[in-house]
């Protein structure tokens, strides 16, 4: 129990890092993967194909290839920098992976969203003269919105965790390398241990529980 | 909506549709021709097309000593870790159906809890634990292992539990009513059935397992990320990219062949009247679709 007492502090500020990029990827995720999917289902051809080749791409590869790729390929090799300090250009690079990584997944789920939706809703749209961008934006979108909640809150959940990957892209501050370097010089501790993982449970469970509870009052009754 | 789901949302184009969509065909394609062009541009800036750093991937040494050993490594920790995590998630899925609480409760909290441990926390954990338990050795491949079983096969676990639940209960109880004992409904009439239809989401948590291998990467054991993008580039200065462009090739087209055999299956089951339950979703909800 010592342990945790005198590294929690440390443990804490690793922890913040972990949740100041959840709550950005989370965002962006969620924005990327919109447009990801309005690609996908749209009229133009070379936009649809561009998404999925996107989408099939990222998905397959290993988060963990993707980061380290955006940090030794993206910034060391072909000079992309958002910032002169390297620790806030990690962090950056870390937030572009991850929610590519994310947005692909936030499409599928979309997609499967838009599966459930009847093909009345849209010939009703058509037939009152909404166009493809309306029909989208009003009518399919917000109900393929509510029929995934719950798989859209396995994803967060899921990125949640992956930004214990950030090591991959040079960010040494997220908790997973804080407890790696106290485990490095101290000695494994079970205490830190579950101390981390009851601090990811602390996030992740209220998650499930906030989007299981939004998935069933907003149902779409059929 | 079915498949066809892009051609229900608009109609087919009339003349000025097709003068608008031509408009945005061509803006989309000079978008993406212009980021292409802007890449190629950095890549040939950075001298990435030189002959000198495409060569050594010509030479069959590249690939004997280091791409394919790092490929074996890769192969090795998946398919120990397939193997283990099916066999976990068997015993822990069958344990949550028990009819004993004293059985069912413990193995919903171990499947519960390993499924929240970010996978990498777990890995790190095994990783430092072993050595004060059982002294020195190389525990890299035991720790990535344990941890992608203990994590799969918690979800597998699940997946194992939703496949039985989703054959109809008439089954069992028909199984009963002819005389079958407890096991006898589950060994002969549920799992036979439940197979089929969980073969699918089986198959699709295999693929994250797949791609989660790289973890190992982190604890520098050494698989086809770690030959690709740390000693190969060592070797061979300035191969980064291009050795990035070729293990992730091989990432992703073995994923993207698992991911089809795992649409195969759900394809086959859903036709399949070996079963009377419907197909499980291949990732959806089960647990969680991605991984690291």
């Amino acid at each position: 129990m010592d342990e945790l007492i005198k590294y929690g502090p440390a443990l804490a500020e690793g922890f913040l890092v972990n949740l100041e990029l959840s709550l950005i990827c989370g965002v962006l995720s969620l924005i990327f993967g919109t447009i990801l999917v309005a690609m996908r289902v749209s009229p133009v051809p070379v936009l649809r194909a561009a998404g999925s080749t996107f989408v099939n791409v990222i998905r397959n590869t290993p988060l963990t290839l993707l980061l380290a790729f955006s940090a030794l390929g993206l910034s060391d090799t072909l000079g992309l920098a958002f910032s002169d300090d390297p620790t806030t250009n990690a962090f950056w690079l870390v937030v572009l992976g991850l929610s590519a990584y994310t947005s692909t997944f936030v499409c599928e789920a979309l997609r499967s969203g838009i599966n459930t939706v009847p093909m009345g809703q849209a010939e009703a749209a058509r037939a009152i003269g909404l166009t493809f961008s309306q029909t989208l934006r009003m009518i399919i979108l917000p109900q393929a919105f509510r029929a995934v909640i719950a798989p859209l809150g396995s994803v967060i959940i899921a990125m949640v965790k992956n930004t214990t990957v950030a090591q991959a892209a040079g960010l040494l501050l997220d908790v997973a390398f804080v407890m790696y370097e106290t485990f490095d010089t101290t000695g494994v501790s079970i205490p830190i241990f579950i101390g981390v993982v009851i601090a990811f449970m602390v996030v992740t469970l209220p998650i499930g529980w906030f989007t299981g509870w939004l998935a069933k009052r907003l149902a779409v009754v059929r | 909506m079915s498949s066809g789901e892009a051609t229900v949302l608009y109609d087919a184009p009339g003349p000025k549709a097709r003068a608008r969509n031509m408009l945005y065909t061509f803006l989309a394609s000079a978008a993406l021709l212009a980021v292409i062009g802007f890449i190629v541009f950095k890549l040939n800036d950075k001298g990435q097309f030189k002959g000198e750093i495409w060569a050594p991937f010509l030479v069959g040494e590249t690939w004997t000593e280091y791409l394919i050993p790092g490929l074996m490594g890769t192969l090795t920790a998946a398919a120990l870790a397939a193997v283990f995590a099916l066999l976990f998630g068997s015993i822990f899925g069958l344990a949550r159906l028990s009819d004993h609480r004293w059985i069912r409760v413990p193995a919903g909290i171990v499947v519960d809890v390993f499924r929240a441990i970010p996978l990498l926390l777990l890995i790190f954990f095994i990783w430092f634990l072993m050595p004060s338990l059982v002294g020195g050795g190389d525990f890299l491949l035991f720790a990535l292992v344990a941890g992608l079983t203990l994590y799969n096969g918690s979800v597998l676990a699940e997946v194992v539990r939703a496949g039985v639940q989703a054959v109809p209960r008439g089954q069992a109880e028909a199984a009963y009513a002819i005389g079958l004992r407890k096991s006898g409904v589950m060994r002969r009439i549920l799992l036979p059935q439940a197979l089929t239809a969980m073969m699918p989401a089986v198959v699709s948590q295999l693929v994250v397992l797949l791609k989660d291998t790289a973890l190992g990467y982190i604890i520098t054991y050494v698989d086809l990320l770690n030959m690709g993008f740390k000693i190969l580039p060592s070797v061979h200065f300035g191969t980064k990219l291009v050795s990035a462009l070729f293990i992730g090739v091989i990432y992703i087209g073995l994923n993207m062949l698992l991911s089809w055999f795992a649409t195969w299956l759900e394809k086959r089951s859903r036709r399949s009247r070996k079963t009377s339950a419907k197909p499980l979703p291949k990732t959806l909800d089960l647990g969680n679709p991605l991984g690291g």
